[in-house]
């Protein structure tokens, strides 16, 4: 019997749902195999990932407050990625949020007005888009690659901030030590369910979504997206400007994710330090990617990432687990996902039987 | 067929998964830690871990300790603290210093659990904070440093530059000057508490610029492997680390919490833990000094000896005056020592070191 593998004369729609799953399952049964090998009882490991985690109300936002800054920042990317714009330096604009809106508080911390934190948040999106313009004005101006200027300028973008902490926004109270003054009550996200972290950043999450489902689908911009990301040329024909886009997709992605910035030292981190993110910014393209750039698939995908953390965490309390059975596990979704997307254009096939029934 | 081997996977899954045991139902006590590194850095995080292993050694079935490792500073803690409080962990030892507000707020919540802070200068009613005074150590290392260096020049690793590490610097170049006066120390700033890759360059560095003895207030061997490849001294840090550099380790500053955590835990079980501050040295054994180098000349082992035994029993005090500030300035004039809160809060050098301190 041959197996041969056949490009299909259409990419099958139906498997552009069916690959995330099937990655998830093949991760599933891969990691089990895995933890019987570690000596850990494969169906106890999976029970502490993915159950243990999320049982009670705690842990269920736990979890939404631990997808929120990657759902904000995937979504952002996602519009770019449609456009062919490869923003990898969500994490940095991230940082540029934190910083915009977080200095607010730095400079207005004796400030007590119900008009301190929506400046805050507005300031965190402007951060962010500035510090995505600069990519943009390299790439339009000079072509210079976008994946690459993006990239570096998140080193900058932390290093400004450890600049910052370090120095003149230190905590005057704070023994010297890298961090800036605790947010007073008005410069902090408020509390959507009390005794709980599930605070009002996750709004703006929701809310960017489904603003951002509607551009794609009911906006000019959205479908210049669409076309360019698809057929840079039929777009071109249809007078649609590529810099634009680029324009756009950047300084988009750059505020989603500074506000994802401000919302994070607004919210659950409380205050500014040397570093604010353990990386959302890059599990943001792994979230994209396995959201399938789609607004709800994001959703998903940033809970699915969000619980891999919350679950290696209890794995590694309860059976000992090494924390870097976290990422093997990430890195296996994403890994089975791009090897399973060769099914959306090519399928399997028996060699001996086609012949026959020919 | 293409899903044969799934399948076939899919059955032997099925049939480990029948051996799965009747729960994990203990009566034992839980002890937590939450380490800011791997297990395996071979440098502060590793020692929390080996003083874990003694609660679990001396207390045996009466204790279950577990831990949870590589936690990043800020939201990521407060989660997993808040979680083994919630699983009912008796006590809780946070290992680093960005884990002081997130242990402080969950302590608020879980006020029935006892909570260890290591390094931070907040507490309250159940949590208590703990560190070692490793300026001593250094300060028996600065005297070792002075006496071997040819070239005059300290090459020191350091990580950020808040009081803790600052501490040290002056502490050896204290110690260095008072055995040789025309040293200098030289400080690069990695900005981390562990990246090999940075703290190995920055080791080089300072070896171009004329070092040749390495100090390091970061957590990773590599500054000793690059001293150990370019023939200068080093010494470990944290840990014993002359498996790495055999040659080169001079001796190493050992961070021991086994005592403090066997006894906290201990109090926290038998009801007679209260919340306090702990800064133990040299004479607790909470700082020790790894064996001496061999290469070392016997009458430099015995002059560390003395000043580490001078430390012990009081005699010799680190920060006791005369010593000038970097410009030349006094800091504390002769007769009188700095206290504990100017120790905690030290944000300048003293005379010989190098460079400005970033602020």
């Amino acid at each position: 019997m041959l197996l041969k593998i056949e490009k299909r004369p259409e990419p099958a729609r139906s498997m552009v749902y069916v690959t995330p799953l099937l990655a998830l399952l093949l991760t599933i049964l891969t990691s089990m195999a895995l933890f019987t090998f570690l000596g850990v009882n494969p169906l106890e490991a999976l029970e502490n990932f993915f159950i243990l985690p999320v049982n009670n109300q705690y842990g269920a936002t736990e979890l939404i407050v631990k997808a929120t800054p990657l759902i904000l920042c995937a979504i952002g990317l996602s519009v770019g990625f449609r456009a062919n714009v490869w923003n990898i330096g969500a994490e940095g604009q991230l940082t540029l949020g934190a910083i915009f809106g977080g200095g607010v508080f730095v400079y207005f911390h004796d400030v007590d007005s119900v008009f301190l934190l929506p400046i805050m948040i507005l300031m965190g999106a402007i951060g962010g888009a500035l510090w995505a313009a600069i990519p943009a004005f390299l790439k339009t101006r000079f072509n210079a690659n976008e994946i690459l200027t993006s990239l570096m300028l998140v080193y900058v973008a932390i290093l400004i901030l450890s600049l910052l902490v370090h120095g003149p926004w230190r905590d005057p109270d704070g023994f010297n030590f890298p961090e800036s003054r605790t947010f007073s009550e008005s410069a902090t996200m408020p509390i959507l369910m009390e005794g709980t972290r599930l605070h009002m950043g996750t709004i703006l999450a929701l809310l960017a979504v489904f603003g951002t489902w509607i551009m794609l689908s009911k906006s000019l911009i959205g479908f210049q997206v669409k076309v360019i990301g698809a057929a840079p040329k039929a777009g071109s024909y249809a007078g649609f400007s590529q810099k634009k886009i680029i324009w756009f997709c950047l300084l988009f992605g750059g505020a989603m994710a500074g506000l994802a910035g401000v919302s994070e030292v607004s919210g659950p981190v409380g205050q500014l330090l040397p570093s604010i993110s353990p990386g959302y910014g890059f599990t943001a393209i792994i979230v994209a990617f396995l959201g399938r750039l789609h607004p709800v698939g994001i959703i998903l995908a940033g809970l699915l990432m969000a619980l891999t953390y919350l679950g290696g965490e209890t794995a590694q309390i309860n059976l000992g687990l090494p924390v870097a059975v976290t990422g093997v596990f990430q890195g296996m979704v994403l890994f089975y996902l791009l090897a399973c997307d060769v099914l959306v254009n090519y399928r399997f096939r028996m060699a001996g039987f086609s012949k026959v029934a020919s | 067929m293409k899903f044969k081997p799934l399948v076939s996977l899919a059955g032997a899954v099925a049939v480990v998964g029948s051996l799965l045991a009747a729960g994990t139902a203990s009566a034992e006590d839980k002890v937590g830690f939450v380490y800011v590194g791997p297990v395996g850095d071979h440098g502060w995080t590793y020692r929390h871990d080996i003083g874990r292993q003694a609660v679990q050694n001396a207390l045996g079935d009466k204790v279950k300790t577990t831990f949870v490792e590589s936690v990043k500073e800020g939201p990521d803690s407060e989660r997993v603290i808040r979680q083994m409080a919630a699983q009912g962990h008796k006590i809780i030892f946070t290992t680093s210093f960005g884990f002081m507000n997130p242990t402080l707020k969950v302590a608020k919540q879980f006020p029935n659990v006892k909570f260890e802070h290591a390094t931070g200068y907040k507490r309250s009613k159940n949590v208590s904070t703990y560190s070692g005074r490793f300026y001593e150590g250094r300060y028996v290392i600065g005297k070792i440093a002075g006496k071997m260096t040819k070239s005059n020049v300290i090459g020191y690793v350091g990580s950020f530059p808040i009081p803790e590490v600052v501490r040290g610097i002056n502490a050896v170049a204290l110690a260095a000057k008072s055995v040789n006066p025309n040293i200098q120390i030289k400080v690069a700033w990695v900005n981390t508490w562990y990246d090999p890759g940075k703290e190995g360059d920055a080791a080089k560095a300072l070896i171009d610029q004329g070092a040749d003895i390495i100090l390091q207030h970061t957590d990773s061997p590599a500054p000793l492997q690059v001293a150990e490849s370019r023939g200068v001294w080093a010494v470990g840090q944290a840990s014993d680390m002359h498996h790495f550099a055999p040659k080169a380790q001079l001796t190493a500053i050992i961070d021991n919490w086994d005592k403090y955590y066997v006894e906290r835990t201990k109090a926290a079980l038998d009801g007679s833990w209260k919340s306090g501050d702990t800064w133990a040295g040299l004479k607790s054994g909470m700082v020790e000094l790894s064996k001496y180098n061999e290469a070392i000349p016997a009458d430099v082992v015995k002059l560390a000896e003395e000043t580490r035994k001078g430390i012990i029993d009081g005699s010799i005090k680190p920060f006791a005056g005369p010593f000038n500030k970097q410009d030349g300035t006094e800091a504390v004039a002769a007769g009188k020592e700095l206290d504990d809160g100017a120790l905690l809060g030290m944000d300048w050098y003293v005379e010989g070191v190098q460079g400005k301190l970033p602020k």
